[in-house]
């Protein structure tokens, strides 16, 4: 996908598929053939730019057809490079725009509570976007609630745009910082399918707060000249590339 | 107006379980009357209005209407980029409600004049922009706002003690203008909180033997481009309590400058600076020639000239 359109984000893509296979082939309570399913499990990835893991997930998962990821990000398409509400089944929020995603997942989680629904709200975040203040606007909002129907995995690569979170705007004690915000926090592996099930099964982690998964990934994961490289948060895969990635992904 | 809308809304509310209010901690001493009957319904998101309206689309996103208020300021500015993509680029009915509208906050300071929300907000894709004339338009305009599918900025002036303009509810609708006096010589057109001085420069003008009709636009976008083509026969003038760029003038002077009519036009608002003049409302109006003797001499001069 990213390669035929020459577009970018394929490592933050690649950290965060795991999540996203652990959510939508073991956790989510969705089903396909009803994506409006007044009960169904919500899901909003907040890092809109690694949308095309969450396209593949949606058409693996059975909401469309798996033909149609070849129009990403390509002209006429149907999927845009950052997530957009409407263009395939599946999609539950427009994000694209850092620190949008856990404010709206707070209005979800709370219209639960209106409607007595049992479904659970969960929003994918990335670490560079825990710098925006609208995050901690909704993650005190959320502990003073107690919306323990709600549940943020940030996918913790520790590279954002311009370098290393620690270099740029550190974000330790993270976990503490979230437990001090009213949290309950969980920190797992983030490519171990086994450990960020065992977590998710698990929430609300305490009942009457909402659940963090601290996830600690590796952007670019799985493509050992893509790990932990800056760069392919930028750069599209020439064909030689993508052939190599591929390879070392099966 | 903000007495009108919060009694509005509390009506529509208790018919429509759907209907949910969100405030960043204003409406203190007002909003109890709502809190009150539907406590479970109301959240004050603390002084967070990105996170309000993020809130809001999130509701929304779930089959909620949401009304969400705040000073007109705060209210559109500090989560300007939620109200364009959370709210307008997914078309969600999250209705932004802004109190204190214009130069409401008079002595306040530039932080508390909302001068040019108009201007934002009608670039957005997708928003109604209602800025009712009195209390009877906003009471209509909150009952629309309901009603519109999508989103919609409602822009409220004082809060209580706004004059009524109209002796009884008039006939609205969305995207239409409002007829409130006839005049052979010119219109002028307002919107907002401008339409009692409107009227009064109209009176100040017959006493001069001049017909100025009044027209009231609380809706900016969409504009009754219509009913301005037809106007353009004659002069037209525009008045809001909003920077000359951006507001009704802007728009009016946009459908005038494409239409066949080349009328005389002039725009009635606040100069493109921050007014730093410290005074009342009404105080203010008078200091930038907004009220209704300087506007009525203004009009007369250029009619004047016209001849």
């Amino acid at each position: 996908m990213i390669s035929a359109s020459r577009s970018s984000h394929v490592g933050a893509a690649l950290s965060a598929v795991d999540i996203l296979v652990a959510l939508y082939f073991s956790e989510l309570k969705v089903n396909p053939k009803s994506p409006h399913d007044p009960e169904r499990d919500r899901f909003i990835l907040s890092k809109g730019h690694g949308c095309s893991a969450l396209y593949a997930s949606l058409a693996l998962r059975g909401f469309f057809n798996e033909s149609v990821l070849d129009t990403y990000c390509a002209d006429d398409g149907v999927l845009p490079g950052h997530v957009t509400l409407r263009c395939v089944p599946g999609i539950e929020a427009s994000t694209g725009s850092l620190g949008h995603g856990l404010p709206i997942g707070v209005g979800m989680a709370l219209a639960a509570r209106l409607d007595s629904r049992a479904y659970r709200t969960f929003v994918v975040m990335g670490d560079g976007e825990c710098d925006e203040g609208s995050v901690w606007e909704a993650a005190m909002f959320a502990g003073q609630k107690g919306l323990d129907n709600l549940i943020a995995i940030i996918d913790y690569n520790k590279i954002q745009a311009f370098g290393r979170t620690s270099d740029v705007l550190d974000l330790e004690p993270f976990a503490k910082k979230w437990e001090s915000f009213g949290w309950a926090a969980i920190e797992v592996d983030g490519h171990s399918i086994s450990a960020l099930c065992k977590a998710l099964g698990s929430v609300p982690f305490e009942k009457g707060k909402p659940s963090v998964v601290i996830a600690h990934t590796i952007k670019g994961k799985g493509v050992s000249f893509m790990e932990n490289r800056l760069e392919w948060h930028y750069k599209s895969p020439k064909p030689e590339e993508e052939e190599r990635a591929l390879e070392e992904l099966k | 107006m903000r007495n009108a809308f919060i009694t509005t809304l509390a009506e529509l509310a208790k018919k429509d379980t759907r209907i949910v209010l969100i405030t960043a901690d204003m409406g203190f001493s007002v909003f109890e009357r709502f809190m009150d009957q539907f406590p479970e319904r109301t959240f004050n998101t603390g002084v967070a209005e990105q996170n309000s309206v993020g809130i809001a689309a999130g509701l929304a996103l779930s089959g909620k209407i949401v009304f969400v208020y705040t000073i007109a300021t705060f209210a559109t500015m500090r989560p300007l980029e939620q109200i364009r993509t959370d709210a307008c680029y997914q078309n969600l009915p999250v209705k932004i409600v802004g109190a204190g509208g214009g130069l409401t906050y008079g002595p306040q300071g530039s932080t508390h004049h909302a001068t040019d929300d108009i201007a934002f907000m009608r670039a957005m894709p997708n928003m109604t922009v209602l800025c009712p004339g009195d209390p009877f338009e906003s009471e209509l305009c909150v009952r629309a706002a309901y009603r519109l599918a999508g989103p919609c900025y409602l822009r409220l002036g004082r809060g209580g003690g706004d004059p009524q303009v109209h002796k009884s509810a008039p006939k609205f609708q969305v995207g239409k203008g409002i007829t409130v006096r006839e005049g052979k010589d010119a219109t002028l057109i307002s919107t907002g909180n401008m339409l009692v001085t409107a009227v009064a420069v109209a009176e100040a003008l017959a006493r001069h033997k001049i017909g100025c009709g009044v027209v009231s636009m609380p809706t900016v976008k969409p504009l009754d481009a219509e009913l301005v083509r037809k106007l353009a026969a004659k002069p037209v003038f525009t008045i809001e309590e909003h920077s000359i760029i951006g507001g009704l003038g802007s728009a009016v002077a946009e459908v005038l400058a494409e239409g066949d009519e080349k009328a005389k036009f002039r725009r009635f608002g606040l100069p493109d600076a921050f007014c730093t003049h410290i005074g009342s409302q009404e105080h203010m109006r008078k200091f930038y020639g907004l009220d209704a003797a300087s506007v009525a001499s203004e009009i007369r001069r250029m009619l004047a000239r016209e001849r």
